[in-house]
């Protein structure tokens, strides 16, 4: 048993939190909420040029071949600092889509453009039925000469607005079981016929409804098999919903340090509001939350690293730091008084991302139930 | 990072739990609670000695076992899951035996250290006082020096198995006019010594558990003081550190949840099985979620001191949850059991050998002893974080 990170990733998380602080202040996270692209293509590139959208791409494919608990390390670092843009829809979905379903030629097309940051991807999953259930997916892809034709439409679709291809989950088939006659499709983003329409979310990421009318695409965008497509999606679903996990745990320790750090500082009754009981008690449930959520997350992680059956533990972390998370942005927001509830103020920043990220993937209670069939309850 | 242990460490889980599958049957425990026993059971530690498990974690030279660290976590998680009983020598091999080794004269080593390890000797804590709970260094049980000996004075309170140790490890203020932190010695007592009285408290289980203890003018001899005279409170802090997992609350945690689960299957309300109830699945995914979390924290503090690391704050955190865990669990466990949670009696009526009103009061307890709960977030608030003090 080793409860410990590697010396390299050690080592990527320090460098990773330096890049981050001194390229991504909190002033460029709040420009960008109200940004309508939400990225700068000159921190993209930057980010590129560290090698991190090919963290976890094949060498062969001109990425750094490293595993997902390494990129868990990364996002860690990346929910810490807020970080904006298409990162997590283009690695974590997108890319992790095309390494479980791509063929080689597909493969050969988009990792290396992945890799090299010439590629912004999302996933279009989520559909107005709000669910990630499969009987969900209502979006229907028709088969028409030698290509298919794509009508529905998809909601909370991250960064469809700026994104190069989107991979879309359709119904291509109508059964008993809604898991099948689901299949998935490489859509160029400037496709005729897709609609986009950002939305308004309250952590201001670039969340998208996105309307496909008549919209064709060639058969050799299939990624993966025909109806066989709603594996993959669980698959990468796992990966996505640790992924955003480790995102959350990194802003759930940034929380605390705020809260801790004020607390030293803030003087009322003549001495630090940390000397009285309540505000330490709070910061200790907070780090016990903040603990607890990192390693139940790094338990899940290394299990999918590992390529272990993992189910449970995914839906365990997912529900625990769903409320973690939210439980500590509440008591930092309580700590810091009157500031915190400013705009101008960065608690606000991470509560909103907890808020924003308890429905991600399934909320706590989608998961509670995935672990309840997995008691055998 | 690695959550898989070594093929020896699972070979060695698997001959712990096949040891305690065939001794704490339904039938051992049943028995003895009919005693009105929950934890202290000198036979079972008698089979622990015998195989080597009692102070495993010891170095060999002082009779232990010379395991590892791991070794340790995973023989406790195996005895927490099957409820074995370790109150009869817990005290010696966990707090004070550790203790000796740390700072024991190679007199007091020889002479303490193979009874614990045998098995042979029970221990109860002379430390809280009426005037002195979480305020411990308050403590006044006065030492006075006589010649070669020392005299002790004064009342302990809520000591567990005073009734019947055989010997005691005592707290007492040898300098009142220091600090109240550098006048406490250590020592270490017989109980058959003339002028100790036990007086029992029965707990809210009805069970006769712990003490008051009068001490009026005890003879000690000098050499029983553990420790240098007026350091006993950093000595004791050695004694608090002992097997600090809190391992045991997610795995009597995990064991009780398979049997709420399996109880939900089986027992139906209007016709359904309760596991097809919404809010019963989702009480016991939660509880399936915290336990797995409380797990993670204990095997923290097992990994850390595996590494030489102290776990200042994360032993505090493991026990602080575990306590909780446990207390909200059991009281899941009532709910969930409705109208039947209230029995007490093992009869037909009664669900799980009618334990759980048991559990949870007694979990009532586990907030408080070994540290109050408030007091964990105290430390964890300071020591851990940095907060100042008020």
């Amino acid at each position: 048993m080793d409860l410990g990170f590697t010396e390299e990733q050690e080592m990527l998380r320090t460098s990773a939190r330096d890049f981050l602080e001194k390229e991504c202040p909190k002033t460029l996270v709040k420009e960008l909420a109200e940004d309508e692209k939400g990225y700068t293509p000159e921190l993209w590139q930057k980010m590129a040029e560290l090698g991190w959208m090919g963290l976890v791409i094949p060498e062969e494919y001109s990425g750094m071949g490293m595993n997902f608990l390494d990129l868990v390390v990364l996002l860690e670092e990346m929910g810490r600092a807020c970080l904006p843009g298409p990162f997590f829809s283009t690695v974590v979905l997108g890319g992790y889509t095309i390494l479980e379903a791509a063929n080689n030629a597909q493969k050969k097309e988009l990792l290396p453009k992945i890799a090299n940051g010439e590629a912004i991807l999302t996933l279009a999953l989520t559909e107005p039925t709000a669910t990630y259930e499969a009987s969900g997916i209502k979006l229907k892809a028709v088969a028409k000469g030698d290509g298919f034709v794509l009508n529905g439409s998809k909601l909370f679709v991250d960064n469809a607005h700026i994104a190069d291809y989107i991979i879309c989950v359709t119904r291509t088939k109508e059964g008993a079981n809604p898991e099948d006659g689901i299949t998935l499709f490489l859509v160029d983003g400037k496709s005729p016929g897709i609609s986009t329409t950002l939305l308004k979310t309250i952590a201001g990421d670039k969340q998208c409804e996105v309307v496909f009318e008549n919209v064709r695409v060639p058969k050799k965008n299939m990624l993966g098999e025909l109806d066989k497509g709603w594996p993959v999606v669980q698959k990468v679903l796992e990966k996505a919903t640790v992924a955003l996990c480790a995102q959350m745990v990194g802003g759930a320790q940034a929380a605390l340090d705020m809260s801790i750090a004020y607390a030293k500082e803030r003087i009322q009754f003549g001495r630090p509001i940390g000397s009285f009981q309540a505000i330490q008690h709070y910061c200790a449930n907070m780090a016990t939350d903040v603990d607890g959520s990192k390693y139940i997350t790094y338990e899940a992680a290394w299990k999918v690293s590992e390529g272990l059956p993992a189910t449970m533990e995914v839906s365990m972390a997912k529900a625990w730091v769903s409320e973690a998370y939210r439980r500590v942005t509440l008591l930092g927001h309580q700590i810091h008084g009157g500031i915190g509830f400013c705009m101008d103020h960065d608690m606000p920043l991470y509560f909103k991302r907890a808020k924003a990220a308890e429905p991600t993937f399934g909320d706590a209670d989608w998961h509670r139930e995935v672990v309840a069939q997995q008691l055998g309850l | 990072m690695d959550f898989s242990f070594t093929a020896e460490e699972e070979r060695f889980r698997a001959e712990v739990s096949a040891f305690l599958k065939k001794e704490i049957t339904d039938e051992f425990l049943r028995d003895f609670e009919a005693r009105g026993e929950f934890d202290f059971c000198p036979e079972f530690t008698k089979k622990l000695a015998q195989k080597g498990w009692l102070a495993m974690a010891w170095p060999k030279e002082y009779g232990g076992g010379g395991a590892t660290i791991m070794q340790q976590l995973i023989f406790s998680e195996e005895a927490g899951y099957f409820g074995a009983p370790t109150g009869a020598h817990r005290q010696g091999t966990n707090l004070v035996g550790p203790a000796i080794i740390a700072r024991g004269t190679e007199e007091q080593k020889k002479r303490f250290l193979p009874p614990i390890t045998r098995g042979e000797v029970v221990w109860c804590q002379g430390f809280s006082e009426p005037n002195a709970g979480s305020d411990l260094a308050s403590l006044q049980c006065r030492a006075v020096e006589d010649g070669d000996d020392y005299l002790i004075t004064g009342q302990k309170v809520w000591t567990t198995n005073a009734h019947r140790a055989h010997w005691c490890h005592l707290l007492t203020r040898t300098d009142p006019e220091a600090p109240k932190h550098r006048g406490i010695s250590y020592f270490l007592i017989d109980m058959k010594s003339p002028g100790i009285e036990v007086r029992p408290l029965i707990n809210m289980l009805a069970s006769h558990d712990f003490n008051e203890v009068f001490f009026d003018g005890v003879r000690v001899p000098r050499e029983n003081m553990l420790g240098e005279k007026n350091q006993g409170w950093y000595v004791s802090q050695v004694t608090l550190m002992g097997e600090r997992s809190g391992i045991a609350f997610p795995a009597m945690c995990r064991r009780l949840l398979e049997r709420l689960i399996q109880f939900a299957k089986e027992t139906k309300r209007n016709g359904e099985p309760l596991a097809h109830d919404p809010i019963v699945r989702r009480k016991l995914a939660d509880a399936a979620v915290q336990v797995e979390v409380n797990r993670m924290l204990a095997y923290r503090v097992a990994w850390m001191q595996h590494k030489g690391l102290l776990p200042m704050v994360e032993a505090p955190a493991s026990k602080l949850m575990g306590s909780e865990l446990m207390k909200w669990l059991t009281a899941l466990a009532m709910e969930i059991m409705g109208l039947y949670g209230q029995l007490q009696q093992v009869s037909k009526f009664a669900p799980l050998r009618g334990q759980i009103a048991r559990m949870h009061m007694y979990s009532l307890g586990m907030t408080i002893a070994m540290g109050t709960s408030e007091i964990m977030k105290n430390i964890i608030a300071l020591r851990g974080l940095g907060l100042p003090r008020g």
